[in-house]
């Protein structure tokens, strides 16, 4: 083993310890509530339809970008409430906050809504970082954050015509939509609270379900801590021939190239059967950071890409 | 050659509006459903002056190759200096211009390190220092003041530099090319 490698393992070695007792809460939490541990696969036929999601082809078959559609065929199928923790994979996604290879914890609540999902987000966080000895109060780049509950909710048309001067939920620009969001929104929110940021413009719902009565917004919420993107929750649309249209519609958008994708034809079918439900992707790196005060995904991973 | 922005990492040379770039850092940021963004660190390597410049997933950008290359100085002609590569023999004419002030300093037979965008010379690296004989060693000139410790010399060059007094016709002189100045007399064999 070269000394750097060892050099580099030792000094995270404090942070991946961190790191296992994170992963033994988060699953003592989910069981404690009844959820259902689950795995699918990680080698799939078919990625789910995303504009800015580019998957690994793998022999003419794709690395999971996310385990949502085999979660909802689960769901679909009668299991109830059900949380995996799995990798994805997403191609060209390298940076401070990003490794192509990431862990994913998912989670899906049946009768929930997004702000279900979000409530039980801030129970989760605050038992994880309880189980740390952190009580509520943690500290991020020489910040402390005040994790009690409830956090902060805002809009996304709220905070957009405060840091930005625009709406994006009145007219959407998209291009200025992502570079808005993380030039003068992110940097905006509290350094000292959670951010739950919520009701994206319609056009970015992604699979979440449309707001009964207010259809310009989606039901889709994000948690930010930190600075940090910790996860994203929806109302799970269950209307297939909805998803069906907006996952034509990335099809189209998407130049692929050489990249070909298909529609997942076994996940529409589904969704028929799909209860009323809400789900979140929280990215585990991510929390990890957060309550091991790393400005970089590379020290709470032991082998990020370019050391793999 | 075109390529895609998420293909662009630390020291990719990049040509933007016909001048190349020396890529520094890259910055990737990604809203987890949206587009990636990339912000480029960049200098300029004409003027030396750096840049950031934001890109999104599915840019493409213009990459250069830029290499160094050993080339021996063979002679001057007009405003021109022809080099030669040391190791393709192929001969190269640059303007003195892309050598500014350092031009002065070059000599028939030396070795400089030039830097070349494709076929093109875009830059010239000089030794920091160079050893020049003295051929005149009592030059009056404008700019230059002489005072009692220091007078001017003219080198094999042509170029003119303040020397101690002691400095005479025929000595080997060690100069620093960055900034023109005489450093010391190399002893003599």
């Amino acid at each position: 083993m070269s000394r750097a490698e060892t050099s580099r393992l030792r000094q995270i070695k404090a942070n991946l310890e961190r790191r296992a007792l994170i992963l033994d809460s988060i699953r003592a939490f989910f069981k404690k509530e009844g959820f259902l541990e689950v795995e699918t696969p990680l080698l799939v036929p078919q990625a789910a339809p995303e504009q800015f999601i580019a998957p690994f082809a793998v022999n003419g078959w794709f690395l999971s970008t996310s385990p949502e559609m085999h979660m909802k065929r689960l769901l679909a199928a009668g299991y109830g409430n059900v949380f995996q923790i799995t990798h994805c994979f997403r191609k060209g996604e390298r940076g401070q906050l990003h490794n192509p290879e990431f862990t994913m914890l998912e989670w899906y609540r049946v009768e929930a809504d997004y702000m279900g999902i979000i409530k039980d987000t801030e129970r989760l966080v605050l038992a994880v970082a309880n189980e740390l000895g952190l009580g509520s109060t943690m500290r991020y780049k020489g910040e402390d954050i005040d994790l009690a509950r409830p956090w902060p909710r805002t809009t996304v048309s709220k905070v957009f015509r405060k840091a930005a001067g625009w709406d994006p939920v009145l007219r959407l620009d998209p291009e200025r939509f992502d570079l808005d969001l993380v030039d003068k929104v992110i940097p905006g929110l509290s350094k000292n609270r959670p951010t739950v940021l919520m009701d994206y413009p319609a056009a970015n719902a992604s699979m979440a379900r449309l707001k009964p009565g207010d259809r310009k917004v989606a039901e889709r919420a994000e948690v930010f801590i930190g600075g940090l993107e910790l996860a994203n929750a929806y109302s799970e649309l269950t209307d297939a021939a909805e998803l069906e249209k907006r996952f034509r519609n990335v099809i189209e958008e998407t130049d692929e190239g050489e990249l070909h994708r298909p529609l997942p034809r076994r996940f529409l079918k589904s969704v028929a059967d799909l209860p009323a439900c809400g789900g979140i992707a929280l990215g585990v790196d991510r929390l990890v950071m957060l309550l091991c005060d790393a400005a970089f995904i590379d020290e709470v991973v032991a082998f990020p890409q370019e050391m793999a | 050659m075109s390529i895609e922005i998420s293909e662009v990492s630390r020291n990719t040379k990049l040509l933007i509006d016909g001048v190349p770039f020396a890529v520094e850092d890259v910055n990737f940021v990604k809203p987890g459903k949206g587009r990636a963004i990339y912000r480029i660190k960049m200098r300029n390597l004409f003027d030396g002056v750096g840049r950031e410049i934001t890109y999104h997933s599915g840019d493409r950008v213009e990459e250069v190759s830029i290499t160094a290359h050993d080339m021996q100085h063979l002679y001057e002609e007009g405003d021109h200096f022809v080099l030669m590569d040391t190791e393709s023999y192929e001969q190269h004419h640059v303007s003195k211009n892309l050598l500014g002030n350092k031009a002065q300093f070059l000599k028939e037979s030396m070795i400089v390190s030039a830097i070349m965008m494709g076929n093109r010379v875009i830059g010239i690296d000089m030794p920091k220092f160079v050893e020049l004989r003295v051929v005149e060693s009592a030059v009056s000139t404008r700019t230059d003041t002489v005072t009692a410790q220091m007078k001017a010399v003219k080198l094999e060059t042509g170029a003119t530099v303040n020397v101690p007094t002691f400095v005479k016709e025929g000595d080997t002189l060690k100069v620093d090319t960055r900034t023109g100045t005489y450093v010391e007399r190399v002893t003599k064999k």
